[in-house]
């Protein structure tokens, strides 16, 4: 296959999120931690509002303890909007789309740190490098060699664990064929001991995550803003805690 | 009586007008030149101490922040805008009221303007000058600011012409270069002047800045038409500025900021400071330079006083507008955010705001008294601009508190962004103390201009003010 041809393939990839199994156990959090090469940013930082997760588990509770109603927990990663709010506002096209597969790409190098894409995104998940970072020995050994290390001033976020699908569709593609469902896993998914992730892709009817995406519990967050995000929430039933 | 005042001359009408008070065009020049050279060691004690605060709040915090981070400020999530865009948009606002004050009132041929246009215009250059820095502190990558500018790179990439970003830094830069010539213009027959009365560094320097003026007809005549043309023009790119300043915030995607208000209400609140700021520059200069009390007299601050209370009846309708807007589309997330304004843990701001911004105005400035006392002004312009900055701060840290996802709210603390901000106000001061030394405050050839065309004529047994057209 040419470059050509393979410029042209097209997927859209997509997330199902099921609200009713996630346990909020945070292992998502801590293997797209290690996954990605996303820094630590210690206690302080973290309390004021600095941490720097590409996914986050949100929990709410309502009343007065002991008579407290909690929610599901609600896993909340880059939705990889269809029309996604941060693309336009970066002057320097730091924040793009990618053609052929369907999400929202930040080009680390690129990325002046106005800020603007973090002000502009209505969930909120994307991260800035707020400092350089120390990275304790012996941490350094196991940084992730397909993943570029950020430093300060950049903007970061989650992008559906790239790197893995670029080289399952390489591997497809040097096998001549089409890529399987299952076969890219995003680290979030390969961790979550209840299977409450669900990744794959939304341009084939017949995969995993285009049926769940259909189910009648289905729900997107924000919907009414138009966004038109590649993640689907199923709704839970709110029983735990 | 009342309305024949205006009519007929009184017998203080001279020591009321500078424009029925003139002086010989020789001692004018002289006033000039004389307030320009004399400094006390007051002046240079100034001098020095904003010097070493520049040094250390502006040069050496910034320095900080670049070698540590966006970490030393109090930016975080979800407050990704602080004290450097309240600072940005503040700047702006003070830089609107020079040309303002001065292309309008030209325009409109207000003879008021005519002793203070310069003084104005300078807070326009050096407002935005502390705009541009602030703006450059907020970036966490400042030192490839430039990738902002359109320009053919090795990255092959255009700016994104869809961002507010790029229409702000078009803009701002537009108005930078506009607003200087603007200054330009008016000053070369000034710059001759001082070049004629003044020998050493001073001589060479204005040679160089006077570009050959000797005042000929042909001169005058191409100078006339090319300030004609910048003062209408400047007006329009004036407030096209702001307006694309609102739009950082009108066309963003966020509870509060998402309102087409914003481009007339960011114009009225730039020109509500703006204006307050040239009252109080105003008050300085007449009180600390020599010779100034001659130029600026009790009439401009009347005059400006008046300006400032239709100006702040103008924001608070704007005010109340914007919250119709925003409250007519029905947003959970607005309402939550708008009485997170009024009773949040900062509501007291809020609260000020109204006071210094409203109340303060609307209860003084009618009374010719207070507008005519210096002394009240500059603490009535202090007061709009704190309550003007408040505004901001609202606008920007205060309302990215709120945002669509409840679990990320998160309130601001400000970090090295105080330094900063005490850096830019005392490099504003300082440059426009440096540049009262260095190019004539008073428009000498304008206020002459003005002082040959008004004069006092006898009507059978009463005198009465009579003003001839120039041009």
């Amino acid at each position: 296959m040419d470059d050509h041809a393979e410029s042209e393939v097209k997927h859209k990839w997509g997330m199902v999120i099921d609200q009713d199994i996630c346990t909020g156990c945070q292992a998502c959090v801590v293997a797209c931690a290690m996954e990605n090469n996303i820094s630590f940013v210690g206690e302080e930082d973290a309390g004021y509002g600095r941490s720097m997760q590409w996914i986050r588990i949100e929990r709410f509770w309502e009343g007065e303890y002991p008579e407290v109603r909690t929610t599901d927990f609600q896993p909340v990663l880059c939705q990889q909007c269809g029309k996604a709010p941060c693309e336009p506002v970066c002057p320097v096209f730091a924040s793009v789309h990618s053609d052929s597969q369907q999400i929202n790409l930040q080009v680390y190098n690129r990325c002046v740190g106005t800020r603007y894409c973090a002000n502009n995104c209505p969930y909120q998940v994307r991260e800035f490098n707020w400092r350089d970072y120390e990275r304790p020995t012996p941490l350094e050994n196991q940084l992730n060699p397909s993943v570029t290390v950020r430093r300060k001033g950049v903007m970061e976020k989650c992008n559906f664990c790239l790197q893995r699908i670029v080289s399952g569709e390489d591997k497809a593609a040097s096998e001549g064929r089409s890529i399987l469902d299952g076969e890219v896993k995003t680290a979030c998914m390969q961790v979550c001991p209840t299977n409450a992730i669900t990744f794959g892709r939304l341009d084939d009817p017949e995969s995993e995550v285009s049926k769940l995406s259909r189910n009648a519990r289905g729900f997107i967050l924000l919907e009414e803003l138009g966004t038109e995000p590649a993640v689907t929430y199923l709704k839970g039933g709110s029983t735990h805690g | 009586m009342a309305e024949m005042e205006g009519l007929y001359a009184s017998e203080n009408e001279h020591s009321e007008h500078l424009m029925l008070d003139p002086l010989p065009r020789g001692q004018m020049n002289a006033m000039v030149m004389e307030s320009m050279h004399t400094t006390t060691w007051k002046f240079w004690l100034v001098a020095a101490i904003l010097g070493a605060v520049v040094l250390v709040c502006l040069f050496g915090s910034w320095g900080y922040l670049i070698s540590e981070g966006m970490g030393v400020a109090g930016v975080n999530r979800p407050v990704y805008w602080g004290i450097f865009l309240v600072n940005t948009v503040f700047w702006i606002g003070i830089s609107h009221a020079g040309t303002f004050v001065s292309a309008l009132l030209r325009v409109f041929k207000a003879e008021f303007r005519r002793p203070f246009t310069r003084a104005a215009e300078l807070m326009t250059t050096f407002g935005l000058a502390q705009a541009g820095l602030s703006i450059f502190m907020h970036m966490g990558r400042v030192w490839l600011f430039y990738w902002l500018a359109p320009y053919p790179n090795a990255r092959g990439l255009w700016p994104n012409f869809h961002s507010p970003l790029s229409w702000d830094f078009l803009a701002i830069n537009t108005y930078l270069l506009a607003s200087t010539m603007y200054l330009f213009l008016p000053l070369i027959p000034d710059l001759a002047m001082a070049r004629d009365r003044s020998n050493g560094w001073r001589k060479k320097l204005y040679r160089i800045l006077a570009m050959g003026f000797r005042g000929t007809e042909g001169e005058w005549t191409h100078l006339r038409t090319a300030m004609n043309i910048f003062a209408f023009a400047i007006l329009l790119v004036m407030f096209s500025v702001h307006t694309i300043v609102s739009w950082d915030f009108a066309a963003a995607m966020r509870p509060g900021w998402s309102s087409t208000i914003f481009g007339p209400y960011f114009v009225i609140g730039a020109l509500q400071s703006g204006i307050a700021a040239v009252a109080m520059v105003l008050v300085v200069v007449r009180g600390t330079m020599k010779n100034m009390k001659y130029f600026i007299r009790a009439e401009v601050f009347d005059s400006l006083g008046k300006l400032m209370l239709i100006i702040s009846m103008g924001w608070a309708y704007f005010f109340f507008n914007d919250y119709l807007v925003q409250w007519y589309n029905g947003d959970k997330f607005t309402d939550i955010l708008f009485h997170f304004h009024e009773s949040g843990p900062l509501g007291w701001m809020w609260l000020l705001m109204l006071v210094f911004n409203v109340l303060v105005p609307w209860l003084t400035l009618w009374n010719r008294k207070i507008r005519r006392n210096p002394v009240l002004i500059f603490t009535i312009g202090l007061l709009i601009n704190i309550a003007m900055y408040i505004e901001r701060y609202v606008i920007i840290p205060i309302s990215l508190t709120i945002n669509r996802m409840p679990f990320t709210w998160k309130s601001y603390i400000p970090g090295v962004e105080i330094w900063l901000t005490l850096g830019t106000f005392a490099f504003f001061i300082l440059l426009y103390m440096m540049a009262s030394k260095i190019i004539p405050l008073v428009p000498v050839w304008e206020v002459q201009e003005g002082q040959m065309a008004h004069s006092l004529v006898k009507v059978g047994k009463a005198t009465v003010k009579s003003v001839s057209e120039l041009e």
